[in-house]
């Protein structure tokens, strides 16, 4: 090392610096929560197995892991999925479409903005499984009311989130592409879209959550099929491991979901 | 093509930020602007490029574009203003969408602006990946892919560090080298305006005004002479006295604000 300097003595008294940047980081650890998960489920198994836990009030994961493998063998379980998963999946359709067109209809368009906003404001916090009487009254007691509220339920949330998107596009991306000319159509297109694409993701998270929620509410009211009518009846005839298995699928339904999301913001958002 | 700033005024709300601001930009020109901060060089160069109609006055332009011309009035953005989602040949290709290119010419119009901005190694990476001057390096190819005939610069430089900042004038100093282009550089660094610059347009603090215009009495290739140098500093010095005090009292006020 060239040291340009007049020389310097030498001490030895020098101390180290104490470290103090630990903390404020924190990173999830890959496997700890599935070993916390297997932990719990272990202590669980064996409260049960000893006899400390009454299996009427809270079964084994064993015995829940049976009636999952009978309703499944039945047969059962596939009706009961199959019945939500079509509720969910036309209700979350349309419900998301129809959002994300009002959605970018309240972000880009004044008229549009000042209706949209009002109504979305005065709507939203009406909790939509209060609506199915009337749905009923207006749609009939088939599938209809049932879509038709999970739909609403989706429809609201999935509107916040892409107005809010499309409010969150840097207004400078939308400014450099008006500066060479780019049409009002590729503007939407090229800009807007992926920049409020972070949001839509995040809210299509949400009303998921809304959907299974409005799901097993729906059914709880007014189905003989579906998950939400499943667990009630066990509910009813005190069928606690048959209750906690259709709550077990609800759960695993969930995390598809959340899955699913994942894997669309890894392909979609592989950018940020 | 000339750029002519007539009777521009222009207020935000109550705000008077702009008052009567005259100039003419002949075709081949670098005009700097330099004031004190909130002076209103930025809203002037929104004017001049039609992203903000003024309250007062307007912007026109005189004479023909040059011919393959797609944008003859070209921003250069302070923070970049590049799509993240995009890779760096997207972003080049991005005002290229919507004229009426074949994909053949975009595709030759790209990897021009690419090649004369050394950016042909970095085509598919994304901006995140790339330093502060490599991505406005990308915010001048796209610039240049649509044929400019003036450049709207708003502060090209000042989010980038000193060295690079160097690096880039130099590349600007090139590219406007042989007159094809004109420029508007709006810019707070008076050593950057006297290098760059045919003519620089000093305006008042806010509302702003223009106070002088001063032109830089040298060819641009003749700046790099120890004398010239001499000379280019004694006009910086010129330059910051008569904006220093309002420098000052513009500071103050924001402080204030």
């Amino acid at each position: 090392m060239l040291d340009r300097g007049p020389p310097r003595a030498q001490r030895t008294d020098a101390r180290p610096v104490a470290f103090r940047g630990a903390g404020f980081a924190p990173r999830a650890s890959r496997h700890a929560g599935w070993i916390a998960m297997l932990v719990v489920l272990a202590v669980w198994q064996a409260a049960g197995s000893a006899g400390l836990v009454n299996s009427l009030f809270l079964p084994s994961p064993s015995a829940i892991m049976r009636a999952i493998w009978q309703l499944a063998v039945s047969g059962a379980l596939w009706q009961h999925v199959s019945a939500s998963l079509m509720r969910i999946g036309t209700g979350w359709i349309l419900g998301t479409v129809a959002g994300i067109a009002v959605g970018f209809a309240i972000g880009l368009f004044n008229q549009a903005r000042a209706i949209g906003i009002t109504f979305i404001s005065a709507l939203f916090p009406i909790p939509k499984i209060a609506l199915l009487p009337l749905l009923i009254l207006w749609l009939g007691i088939g599938e209809e009311p049932k879509i038709a509220t999970i739909a609403l339920g989706v429809f609201f949330s999935t509107a916040i989130s892409v107005y809010s998107g499309v409010d969150a596009v840097p207004r400078n991306l939308i400014r450099m592409a008006q500066s060479f000319n780019v049409p009002f159509e590729t503007i939407v297109l090229r800009v807007i879209w992926p920049g409020a694409l972070p949001s839509i993701l995040a809210g299509f998270r949400i009303s998921a959550s809304v959907a299974l929620l409005l799901v097993v509410s729906a059914e709880m009211i007014g189905a003989d099929r579906g998950i939400g009518a499943f667990v009630l009846q066990a509910g009813n005839l005190m069928q606690t491991d048959q209750l906690l298995a259709g709550v077990v699928i609800l759960s695993l339904f969930g995390l598809a979901v959340g899955k699913l999301i994942n894997w669309l913001e890894a392909r979609l958002l592989h950018w940020r | 093509m000339d750029l002519i700033a007539d009777h521009i005024s222009h207020r935000f709300g109550a705000l008077e930020v702009l008052n009567d601001v005259s100039f003419t930009l002949s075709a081949g020109e670098v005009v700097a602007v330099v004031g004190p901060s909130g002076c209103g060089k930025s809203t002037l160069l929104s004017i001049l490029g039609g992203l903000l109609r003024p309250t007062a006055g307007a912007a026109k332009w005189r004479g023909a574009p040059p011919s393959g011309s797609l944008n003859p009035l070209t921003f250069v953005f302070q923070d970049f203003a590049l799509l993240p989602w995009s890779t760096v040949e997207a972003n080049v290709e991005f005002p290229l969408l919507h004229p009426a290119l074949t994909v053949g010419e975009r595709h030759a119009q790209v990897d021009d602006a690419l090649r004369r901005t050394g950016l042909t190694d970095f085509r598919g990476a994304y901006p995140r990946q790339l330093s502060g001057g490599m991505r406005q390096r990308v915010g001048i190819a796209r610039a240049l892919a649509v044929r400019p005939a003036i450049l709207l610069m708003d502060e090209p430089l000042s989010a980038l560090d000193s060295q690079t900042r160097e690096l880039l004038l130099e590349d600007f100093i090139g590219l406007l080298a042989d007159g094809a282009m004109g420029a508007v550089y709006v810019t707070h660094n008076l050593e950057e305006a006297v290098r760059i610059a045919d003519r620089i347009v000093v305006l008042s603090r806010r509302p702003g005004r223009v106070r002088e215009i001063v032109p830089v009495a040298m060819t641009r290739a003749e700046r790099g002479t120890a004398d010239a140098r001499s000379k280019l500093l004694a006009l910086q010095n010129e330059l910051w006295s008569l904006i220093r005090n309002e420098a000052i009292d513009a500071e103050r006020e924001v402080q204030h604000a």
